[in-house]
C-alpha cells in the first residue's frame, strides 16, 4: 500500500513538451485560417451572392449531419457506446429506396404524384434503414453488452464492412443515379428547391423526435436510461427496449436523411455511408456527444464550414480547387475538439457515467 | 408464508463472495431492518431481491413468488419498490417526470395524478418543486423524492438503502416519521441502515450482517440490547 503515486505528466504547473506542440499546431492553424480568410476576402474573388449559396448549400448539408448525428448522439446517451455502423444504417436506407424510386419513376408515379413519391420514398427509407439499425443492435451489440468497451467498437466496423460489403455484392459497387423529382426541379428565390424540402423534411422530423422525447412513455424511458440505467430498471423500464427504441428510432432518422441525401446528391453507391457518417460523428463531438440539441447545432456549423471554409480559408494563399479541401477541413475540426475541447461546443450532457 | 423471503442466497462479483448464503424473512406489515458495517454485504442483498444482481445460488420468493431469475422491471411490477443506495433520482428529469417514472408501467392518467398527489400530500415539499430538475434538490429534498418515486408504484414492500445517509439529524427523524406513517397504513418495509439506533427504533425485527453472513437476528428490543450489538453498532463501551 505504499507504492508511491505515478507523477502526473502534465500536472502542476509543469507544461511538458507534447502539449506546447499540440498548442502550437492549434495556435499555427488557426493563424492560417484567420490569415487566409483575410486574404481571400481582400481578393474578393467571390460576390456576395456566391458566399450566400455557399451558405445556403451548407446549412442543407449540414442539417443532413445534424439527422445523422442525432442518432450517434441517441445511442451514446443510452448505451456510452460510438455506434460506427450507423453510416452503413443511412447507406441501407439510402440505397434500398432508389430501387423504390426508380420503380415509381418507370411506372410514370413519381410524375404524376411527386409529394405522395416523395413521401413514400422517405418513410420506406426510414423503415429500411430502422430494421436495419435494429438488428444490427441485437446482433452485434446486445450480446457483448458487458464486455469491454473495446468490443462492441470492433463489432461495430465489421457490422459496417457487413453493410458495405452485402449491398456491393447485391446492387454491384456501381454509382446509381436517383430519379429527379419534377416538382424539386429548380429555385424559388435564392433556393434550389431540393435544399427546401431538406430544410422542411428535417424541421419536421426533428419536432417529431422532440414531441416522442417529451411526451410518449417511450421517449420517457429512453431519457431515463441515458441518465441512469440501472434507476431506470428499478422504476420497471425495459432498459433493453428502450435502447433498441434508440436505435429504431435513429435508424429512422437516419433513413430519411438518406434520401434528403440522395435529392441533393442525386447519386447513390453502397460506399457513400462513410464520409457523411463520421462527418455526422463529427458533428456529434462537435455539439457535445450525447447532447441532443448539440447534434443538431454541430451538424449545421459543420455544413456551413465544410462549405464555406476551403474558399474562404484557402483561396486567399492561391490554392486552386481549394474545395477538395472540404473532407480535410472536417477531420481537422473533429481532432482539434477531442483534443482542446473533448466535452463540444455546448459542453457535455451526460448523467451518472460512472454508473455504468 | 413470509412476504418476502431469501433462502441461502450467495452473491458473488467476479470472484469475491458478497454474500454467502443469506437467509432472511419479511412478515406482511413488519417493518425489517438489516445492520451490518460498510461492505457487509446489505446493498448487495437488496440488489439481488430488485435483480440487479444475480445470486449465484439461492432462492428469492416474494409470497409465492419466484423472483430469483427475473429481470429488475419485472419485479417492480410484482410490488417490490426499491429505494436504492444514493437516490438514483434523475437529475436532469423533473420532480414530476422522476414520480411518473416511479409509476411507469401505469397508463391511466387519473390513477397517476392521484398517487402524485397522494406523494405530495407526504411530502410536500416535493409539490412546491414539481417541475424542477431533480437535481436541483437538497440531500433531503432528493431523499423524498426517491421515496416518493418508489412509492408510485404502490409496492407490497419497499426496500430502501441507507436512507438516513448524509443527512442532517433533523431530516433523517423526519424521513423515519415517514416510513413509520408508511408501515401503519399498511407498507411492508426492509430498511438497511449503518445508523442502527434509529433503525432499531423503529424495526419490529432486526438482522445483522457481517462479511456476508447473517450473524444475528431478533427482535428490534432483543437486539438493542445485544451487547454484541451495542459494541459494534450503537457505540456503546
Ligand atoms: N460491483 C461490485 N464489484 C465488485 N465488488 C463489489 C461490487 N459491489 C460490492 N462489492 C463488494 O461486495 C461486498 C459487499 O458490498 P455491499 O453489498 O455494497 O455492502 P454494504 O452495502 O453493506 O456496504 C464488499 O466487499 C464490496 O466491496
Ligand atoms: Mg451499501
Amino acid at each position: 500500500m505504499t507504492i508511491a503515486a505515478p507523477q502526473r505528466l502534465t500536472g502542476g504547473r509543469r507544461i511538458d513538451i507534447s502539449q506546447l506542440i499540440v498548442w502550437g499546431i492549434g495556435g499555427l492553424l488557426l493563424t492560417i485560417v484567420f490569415l487566409g480568410s483575410i486574404l481571400t476576402l481582400r481578393a474578393g474573388h467571390y460576390s456576395a451572392a456566391q458566399w450566400r449559396d455557399f451558405i445556403v448549400f451548407g446549412i442543407a448539408q449540414g442539417a443532413i449531419y445534424a439527422l445523422i448525428a442525432l442518432g450517434y448522439t441517441m445511442v451514446y446517451g443510452v448505451l456510452r457506446m460510438i455506434n460506427f455502423a450507423h453510416g452503413e444504417v443511412f447507406m441501407s436506407g439510402a440505397m434500398t429506396t432508389f430501387f423504390l424510386a426508380d420503380y415509381l419513376n418507370r411506372s410514370g408515379f413519381l410524375k404524376s404524384h411527386p409529394w405522395v413519391s416523395l413521401i413514400a420514398m422517405l418513410l420506406f427509407s426510414g423503415l429500411v434503414s430502422m430494421t436495419v439499425a435494429v438488428l444490427v443492435e441485437r446482433i452485434a451489440y446486445r450480446p457483448l453488452r458487458g464486455a469491454p468497451r473495446l468490443v462492441p467498437l470492433i463489432t461495430a466496423v465489421g457490422a459496417s464492412f457487413f453493410l458495405q460489403y452485402t449491398f456491393r455484392g447485391l446492387f454491384g459497387s456501381g454509382v446509381r443515379a436517383y430519379p429527379a423529382i419534377p416538382v424539386l426541379q429548380g429555385k424559388l428565390w435564392v433556393f434550389q428547391k431540393t435544399q427546401i424540402a431538406v430544410f422542411v423534411g428535417v424541421l419536421i422530423t426533428l419536432v417529431l423526435l422532440v414531441l416522442f422525447l417529451q411526451r410518449t412513455r417511450a421517449g420517457l424511458a429512453i431519457r431515463a436510461v441515458a441518465e441512469d440505467r440501472e434507476a431506470a430498471a428499478l422504476m420497471g423500464v425495459d432498459v433493453d427496449r428502450a435502447i433498441v427504441t434508440t436505435f429504431a428510432v435513429g435508424g429512422f432518422m437516419a433513413g430519411i436523411a438518406g434520401v434528403l441525401y440522395a435529392l441533393v446528391f442525386i447519386q447513390v453507391q453502397f460506399f457513400m455511408g462513410f464520409l457523411p457518417g463520421i462527418k455526422a460523428f463529427t458533428a456529434a463531438v462537435l455539439g457535445g456527444i450525447g447532447n441532443l440539441p448539440g447534434a443538431a447545432v454541430g451538424g449545421l456549423v459543420l455544413g456551413v464550414i465544410e462549405s464555406i471554409g476551403p474558399s474562404l480559408f484557402f483561396d486567399g494563399y492561391g490554392i486552386r480547387a481549394a474545395h477538395q479541401l472540404k473532407d480535410v477541413i472536417a477531420f481537422t475540426i473533429l481532432v482539434l475538439i477531442l483534443i482542446f475541447r473533448p466535452t463540444g461546443l455546448l459542453g457535455e450532457r451526460l448523467g451518472g457515467e460512472e454508473r455504468l | 408464508m413470509p412476504l418476502l423471503a431469501l433462502q441461502r442466497v450467495h452473491v458473488h462479483y467476479g470472484l469475491i463472495e458478497a454474500l454467502k448464503g443469506v437467509s432472511l424473512t419479511v412478515e406482511q406489515g413488519e417493518i425489517v431492518t438489516l445492520l451490518g458495517a460498510n461492505g457487509a454485504g446489505k446493498t448487495s442483498t437488496l440488489r439481488a431481491i430488485s435483480g440487479l444482481v444475480r445470486p449465484s445460488a439461492g432462492r428469492i420468493l416474494l409470497h409465492d413468488i419466484d423472483l430469483t431469475h427475473r429481470k429488475p422491471h419485472e419485479i417492480v411490477q410484482f410490488g417490490v419498490g426499491h429505494v436504492p443506495e444514493g437516490r438514483r433520482i434523475f437529475p436532469r428529469l423533473s420532480v414530476e417526470e422522476n414520480l411518473r417514472l416511479g409509476a411507469f408501467t401505469i397508463r391511466d392518467r387519473a390513477e397517476l395524478a392521484r398517487r402524485q398527489e397522494y406523494v405530495f400530500t407526504l411530502f410536500p415539499r416535493l409539490a412546491e418543486r414539481r417541475k424542477q430538475p431533480g437535481g436541483t434538490l437538497s440531500g433531503g429534498e432528493q431523499q423524498m423524492l426517491a421515496i416518493g418515486r418508489a412509492l408510485m408504484m404502490q409496492p407490497r414492500i419497499l426496500l430502501l438503502d441507507e436512507p438516513s445517509m448524509g443527512l442532517a439529524p433533523v431530516l433523517v427523524e423526519s424521513i423515519f416519521e415517514v416510513l413509520q406513517r408508511l408501515n401503519r397504513d399498511g407498507t411492508t418495509i426492509l430498511l438497511v441502515e449503518q445508523n442502527a439506533r434509529m433503525a432499531l427504533d423503529i424495526a419490529h425485527r432486526g438482522y445483522v450482517l457481517e462479511t456476508g453472513q447473517i450473524v444475528l437476528s431478533g427482535s428490534a428490543r432483543d437486539l438493542a440490547n445485544d451487547p454484541r450489538v451495542q459494541a459494534a453498532y450503537l457505540g456503546a463501551a
